[in-house]
């Protein structure tokens, strides 16, 4: 049977079919949905965790019990787990272990454009790269086996284009495994320097085995075809490669590239002589096949930023391109994302504009406040730095007014430790913990605020309120964030307190509460003085036109911030009731 | 790689190009050919501007439709089909929903929604425009707009030998089929006339 998978998707499958027991995965764009898509099987014990540290590590001690593994992080969220993940390449496994990391080259929704592949020559493991999703599907079996036999942790790296285009892909049964047996093995599994001298020999030894198997891994192939040109290529430079030289070339197709297959490669380029290596991001390939002493034509031709794509390739090797329209589509104006009418967040960006100076934002939907007409944030960095990052600027110029915003989740994922920090070294910055009770960004998964699991079943809930007490803040505000005096009022005082103060301004995501959506609001034309105040809020319902403020009564959810703003009392429920 | 066909959805977020893309990927699937689709995810959720390209074929290898290699573009919002011309090829098609979303810079006054949208793809292509939020809401459902939009597409293309009825059935809810096929059906007859 065959099913159109993107590549997220064959990857759950591929866990399914190779006997995956445990899978873990914080969520971040462009792998989320292959957790989403695991959880659908009961066979594997999944589960969000709060975040890619604690993913690795719970799927660790799972592997060290005799189980099969999945972890799969977007491409920043190997740097949290980096850790563990080290670490792990010198004790090696018992059950299989495979991590995913979801690269994004062209930095669709992410922060940099860091080439994980560079992670698995660092951690001296094994490197999978699929340019479709079968592949993508195979690897992880294939990987789980690679892992059992050298003993290793496996990375599968794809990329967004991998993990989000949809192919075709044929399915299996599962292959159920046993769980290995489990026996204490202090000097395999615990980390004292005494042992891992003992182990760090056999990395290497490990190292050389692999680039041996690494020739002969099916995966590796030659694809003959046409003499005009000898490629190498890997990852999605393979497709973008087929598709613009098509028959014309001949192929050294790549999917384990790390040991790099060097016996495959040498025979390549000493039977073309001139061979392109076509390759998307870093020139990773590149350098260590200059390292042995053999040269290819790669990033001297194809650019290192952003995504390759098949007219690229047509273009430095063909010298052609395909016929265009003459437009100039440069004009047009730009669609960037917003904050959802309804949003929570909106109000308390408006009040925290009104009362801060220095705003340090962090990753998550409400990093969009940082977009015209709001423009709140002065620096977003990573997971968890806004409140660090505040206490940098509270060291350094005292006598402003300091406010940082961080999500439910990012809180939980990296924030408290930061929180912590802040008190322990007392510094005056106002935290606003934007709590809309689900991981937002991402595509709404539940978290440990929110009071569910990854199956939407009922688990326990933490409580903000009482971490935040916990990591020694005695200044704390609880608001709801539709009501902006009260999110004011308690945003001055936080401020004015002179100390570390948190303001938890707390409402559901819209997109998760259409229930308590409440009446649509309009705009009394008689009453509006078309000040523009209500502009100011940025909300995707409010529209400016013919000089004349309109609100959409489709979009509007009547959350109510507009009016609260409107100085004229112009804005009323639809139809003209009050 | 003549044979492979490219067909570019363009739109906003929420408009449902996505589960459009996923009919027609099936349907393209079930009639043999090999097939691939992408979409934008992340932050164009959030109001953004979205595309879903579907390519099918004997063998179909990137999964990106290229600057001048769409056959048609359907646009679910005029403004959009500004923005994704030059991935038209010459020739192509274009199939535009006679339908505006302004986007966040027009909705506070930073600049105009563009004029004379249709006019000026007429200029550059075989264009045919479609009242597809008025056809939804005869057929009795606004939201069964994109089922229009996909029924023009499906004609436009040359596919109506393919049974997309079926893929709609095994993709909507039972008690919004009969809608959405009649939707589909209206996007159809309106790419005869």
């Amino acid at each position: 049977m065959r099913k159109l998978l993107t590549g997220n998707e064959a990857i759950a499958r591929g866990a399914y079919e190779a006997g995956v027991r445990v899978a873990c995965a914080y969520p971040g764009t462009p792998s989320t949905e292959i957790l989403e898509n695991i959880a659908q099987y009961s066979e594997i014990d999944s589960q969000w965790s709060t975040n890619e540290k604690v993913s690795v590590e719970v799927a660790q001690g799972a592997c060290f019990a005799g189980a099969r593994v999945l972890v799969a992080m977007k491409h920043v969220g190997v740097n949290v787990a980096a850790d563990p993940l080290f670490t792990l390449g010198y004790n090696g496994v018992n059950g299989g272990f495979i991590f995913v990391s979801a690269d994004d080259p062209g930095m669709h929704s992410s922060q940099n454009e860091q080439d994980n592949r560079y992670y698995a020559k660092f951690m001296k493991t094994v490197l999978l790269e699929p340019s479709d999703s079968q592949e993508a599907k195979e690897l992880v079996g294939q990987g789980l086996e690679i892992s059992e036999q050298f003993d290793t942790p496996v990375l599968l790296r794809t990329t967004t284009r991998i993990s989000h285009s949809k192919s075709l892909v044929s399915l299996s049964p599962r292959q159920e495994i046993p769980l290995k047996p489990y026996e204490k093995n202090p000097v395999k599994n615990f980390v004292m320097p005494a042992h891992q001298r003992i182990k760090r020999p056999g990395i290497e030894d490990r190292l050389q085995r692999l680039a041996k198997y690494a020739d002969t891994f099916p995966g590796n192939r030659v694809e003959e075809g046409g003499a005009e040109f000898a490629v190498i290529t890997s990852g999605p430079g393979y497709l973008y490669a087929k598709e613009a030289l098509g028959d014309r070339a001949t192929y050294l197709k790549l999917t384990m590239t790390w040991p790099l297959p060097a016996g495959l490669i040498r025979d390549f380029i000493d039977k073309h002589g001139k061979v392109y290596l076509v390759e998307e991001g870093e020139p990773f390939l590149e350098e260590q096949i200059n390292a042995l002493g053999l040269s290819v034509i790669g990033k001297e031709l194809f650019p290192r930023i952003g995504e390759l794509s098949a007219a690229i390739v047509r273009e430095k090797l063909l010298g052609t391109a395909l016929q265009r329209l003459t437009v100039d589509c440069s004009a047009v104006p730009g669609r960037p994302p917003v904050l959802c009418a309804g949003c929570p967040h909106r109000g308390v960006f408006a009040m925290v504009a009104k009362s801060a100076d220095i705003v340090t934002s962090d990753i998550g939907c409400y990093s969009l406040g940082f977009m015209s007409p709001l423009n709140v944030g002065d620096t977003c960095i990573d997971m968890g730095a806004s409140i660090p990052n505040a206490l940098g600027f509270a060291k350094v110029l005292p006598d402003r007014k300091i406010v940082a915003t961080i999500g439910d989740s990012t809180f939980l994922h990296s924030g408290i430790t930061g929180l912590i920090d802040l008190v322990y070294n007392q510094g005056a910055v106002t935290v606003v913990i934007l709590d809309n009770r689900i991981t937002g960004m991402t595509g709404h998964q539940q978290n440990p605020a929110s009071g569910f699991d990854i199956h939407g079943k009922p688990a326990p809930q933490v409580d903000l309120e009482q971490i935040v007490r916990a990591c020694g803040i005695t200044s704390l505000w609880t608001v709801d964030a539709y009501d902006l005096a009260q999110t004011n009022a308690a945003l001055q005082a936080a401020l004015a307190s002179g100390g570390p103060a948190v303001v938890i301004a707390r409402r559901p995501c819209i997109l998760i509460q259409r229930n308590v959506v409440r009446e649509p609001l309009e705009i009394a034309a008689d009453l509006c003085k078309r000040c523009k105040a209500c502009l100011k809020v940025g909300c995707p319902a409010i529209e400016f036109a013919g000089g004349v403020v309109r609100i959409d009564s489709v979009m509007c959810t009547g959350c109510g911030v507009c009016r609260q703003v409107c100085k004229f009392g112009a804005m009323r429920k639809a139809g003209g009731a009050q | 790689m003549s044979d492979v066909k490219s067909i570019l959805m363009v739109g906003v977020g929420g408009q449902g190009t996505i589960l459009a893309g996923k009919i027609l990927s099936m349907g393209l699937m079930a009639a043999g050919y090999d097939v691939k689709m992408s979409e934008v995810h992340g932050m164009a959720q959030r109001g953004g501007s979205v595309s879903n390209q579907v390519r099918f074929g004997k063998k179909v290898y990137s999964p990106i439709i290229g600057k001048g290699q769409a056959d048609i573009l359907v646009a679910f919002e005029m403004m959009e089909a500004m923005r994704w011309l030059e991935y038209l090829k010459p020739g192509g098609k274009i199939v535009v929903n006679d339908f505006r979303i302004p986007s966040g810079p027009i909705l506070i006054g930073a600049c105009d929604y563009p004029e004379q949208v249709l006019e000026s793809l007429k200029t550059k292509a075989d264009t045919t425009v479609i009242q597809a939020g008025e056809i939804a809401k005869q057929i009795g459902n606004p939201r069964t707009m994109n089922l229009v939009l996909f029924g023009a597409l499906v004609k436009g293309m040359n596919l109506t030998d393919i049974d997309f009825e079926t893929e709609i059935a095994a993709n909507v809810k039972p008690e919004t089929l009969k809608l959405n096929l009649e939707a589909f059906r209206a996007g159809i007859a309106a790419l005869e006339k």
